[in-house]
């Protein structure tokens, strides 16, 4: 790295320079008792395990600085770029997260790239604990011939773009096909179904982007199947999201009997989201509506459906050879059961038709650094209870911490538990606030050396208030800015 | 804390005073039904003086077994009693009662539980979600104070992950 040693923490002397043992236990108390010790912590991430994590250590903490690290100019992760524009309810979580923000024990700095901008190692050295909760920026490829093929989107590219995420922006899918695949039978998967199936006029008061938003009006698409290789009883979506696609108007479901049959009694001793989940599946698929639901149903020009049991083998090109076409799937039969149960080829075959193909089999989290140990298999830091294995000071929450599931609650917790590990560390003494550290002023000579500008939290509250004037103009809660450039000349950067 | 909830979904048959007030108090001098802002303070005048306007005692145990008492107004919900009394509870109601969390889950006693007005699918399908999911268990949005509350004690769940954390910090000091 072109890093100058000298340049970085100068008024402290030796960027390099390692806690001094004579500051140890005994230093650490000594100092408390004259002058009360800030903490410098800081965040890498401003979604709501980086939020969630700063507001429980500023709450437990009263003298704790917590410094939030975004590389985007604009805050919140994935609520603002991941839940979809028709849950506005899940965003109400922004607004704790803006009081955490506005905290004076708080700052926020976006358009700094941890790992690039600023090194982990520099901001250990800025700062008494390191917290990473940076999320999972990548995603889980498919592995199939194809793949690449116009047609064939990851969901979470599909789902960067409808939000706003300013490199997918340019995404341009191709929605000219009567028939989508989701593969994948998460949230996510329910996710994009239900964007790319809502009525217009629901879409048009969401804060879906206006591009995006034409795009969808404009696309041929009448039907969404989602697909997973394993049964009913192994999909990982929750019943919310479920009844939700199952009462969107203008559309009707499409689940096959056969694969519901049964199920009922196998679910009786399940415990109870399993049950109650499978039980809205076969509900739906095996009684008869009622006289309003039958009605819509019948009236419905849009339809989706759950297919199981289907491995995707190969992505089919039309004959441009360019274009997804359609998808080759083993039909699969399930080894074990419950949670646990695999999905084996049969060896029998299928082709399906189909011109947009999403493929939504989880999201992934990249390594930072090579000093941060990183479980590839498990695709998390390698930590204990939000601890980072073998990196006294350093810590991490989210998504990085445990993998990429779970709802906002899991996320709030997870994080939660990880500010708990940094205050019993600095109770502890294990981290050694008579070590001074300089925070973010470190970080600032470091960032004004390399020419990055940060974004503060008021610049950010300029763009929010442009996007909601624009938003106005057009009956949206916001419209979203989208582009990098638009946003940093918008605050004068 | 989070500012009042502006889309709460909240069961219909909570009549918050919390919200404006179309109906003014007969009170002379009485502020309430006057505006939002003035809502809560003349509240506390009208209990003050009128002993119809019912305040019911609620206790909450928080996850680390300390028992917070609050004074709730009848009609307002579990959430609210929370959020306008100032309740110490870490991250309860984060989606500001609009059923897109479990955040406000809430464990019952058998009877209590039994005497709350029905429960809703979207309910039950968000405390399916729930850390600490139990047969007595509820939002605490979707929970409306009545009179015969009064005496109440709800406890917040004890997180699955707190119990984890315990072991793992029980192994590491061995």
């Amino acid at each position: 790295m072109a890093m100058s040693s000298g340049r970085v923490c100068w008024k402290w002397g030796s960027p390099l320079r390692r806690p001094r043992p004579a500051a140890g236990w005994r230093g650490f108390s000594r100092l408390h008792s004259t002058a009360a010790l800030a903490p410098q912590i800081c965040v890498v991430g401003s979604g709501p395990a980086g939020f969630y994590t700063a507001q429980h250590l500023l709450k437990h903490h009263k003298l704790a600085q917590v410094d939030i690290y975004e590389k985007l100019p604009v805050p919140f992760g994935l609520v603002r770029f991941g839940v979809a524009p028709d849950h506005p309810e899940v965003k109400n979580v922004i607004n704790t997260f803006t009081q955490t923000a506005h905290s004076n024990r708080c700052a926020y700095y976006g358009n700094v790239t941890v790992g690039k901008d600023v090194l982990v190692k520099e901001l250990k050295q800025a700062y008494h604990a390191v917290v990473l909760s940076y999320g999972a920026e990548d995603n889980r490829v498919l592995g199939i011939p194809g793949e690449n093929l116009s047609g064939v989107y990851s969901a979470r590219a599909f789902v960067g773009w409808y939000n706003g995420l300013p490199e997918n922006r340019d995404l341009k899918p191709d929605l000219n096909s009567e028939t989508a695949v989701v593969l994948g039978q998460g949230n996510v998967a329910l996710d994009v179904a239900r964007v790319l199936l809502s009525p217009l006029d629901m879409l048009r008061k969401t804060d879906i982007t206006e591009g995006s938003l034409a795009a969808i009006a404009g696309s041929k698409l009448k039907r969404v199947w989602l697909v997973g290789r394993r049964g009913p009883l192994q999909v990982a979506f929750t019943i919310k999201e479920l009844r939700e696609m199952i009462n969107l108007p203008g559309t009707r479901p499409l689940l096959d009997p056969a694969d519901f049959t049964g199920l009922g009694d196998v679910v009786k001793d399940v415990p109870r989201p399993r049950r109650r989940l499978t039980e809205l599946m076969v509900k739906s698929a095996l009684e008869k509506p009622g006289e309003k639901e039958a009605a819509r149903w019948a009236s419905a020009t849009k339809e989706w459906g759950l297919k199981f049991q289907r491995s995707p083998l190969e992505v089919l090109p039309a004959a441009d050879g360019k274009r997804a076409r359609g998808i080759r799937m083993a039909i699969t039969s399930l080894e074990g059961s419950g949670e646990s149960a695999r999905a084996v080829p049969t060896g029998e075959v299928e082709e399906f038709e189909c011109g947009l193909i999403l493929s939504s089999i989880g999201y992934r989290s990249r390594p930072i650094d090579s000093s941060v140990p990183f479980d590839s298999k498990l695709g998390i830091i390698s930590n204990s209870v939000g601890r980072v294995q073998g990196a006294t000071g350093l810590y991490c929450s989210g998504w990085v911490k445990r993998g990429p599931t779970g709802v906002i609650v899991t996320t709030m917790n997870d994080s939660f538990d990880t500010a708990q590990s940094v205050l019993e560390d600095l109770q502890s003494g294990l981290l050694n606030l008579s070590d001074s550290k300089e925070g973010f002023e470190c970080v600032r000579s470091i960032l004004h050396s390399r020419g990055v500008q940060p974004v503060t939290f008021s610049d950010w509250e300029k763009i929010d208030a442009a996007e909601v004037a624009r938003g106005r103009l057009v009956g949206k809660p916001r419209e979203k800015i989208v582009d990098f450039q638009e946003m940093l000349q918008l605050i004068g950067h | 804390r989070p500012h009042s909830p502006s889309n709460s979904k909240r069961p219909a048959n909570c009549l918050s005073l919390s919200e404006e007030s179309p109906i003014p108090c007969p009170h002379a001098g009485c502020m309430r039904g006057t505006g939002v802002a003035m809502a809560q303070l003349a509240v506390t005048f009208c209990n003050f003086f009128d002993s119809s306007v019912d305040r019911v005692t609620v206790h909450f145990i928080n996850k680390d077994g300390e028992k917070l008492t609050a004074t709730a107004k009848e009609g307002e919900s579990l959430l609210e009693v929370v959020v306008n009394q100032n309740l110490d509870i870490d991250g309860f109601g984060a989606c500001e009662g609009t059923l897109a969390c479990s955040t406000c889950h809430l464990i019952f006693e058998k009877d209590a539980f039994r005497k709350l007005d029905p429960i809703t699918d979207e309910e039950l399908d968000m405390l399916d979600l729930a850390y600490g999911l139990t047969d007595t268990s509820r939002l605490g949005c979707q929970v409306c104070v009545k009179k015969a509350m009064d005496g109440l004690t709800v406890r917040v769940p004890t997180e699955v992950a707190d119990i984890r954390r315990e072991l793992e910090v029980g192994k590491q000091s061995k």
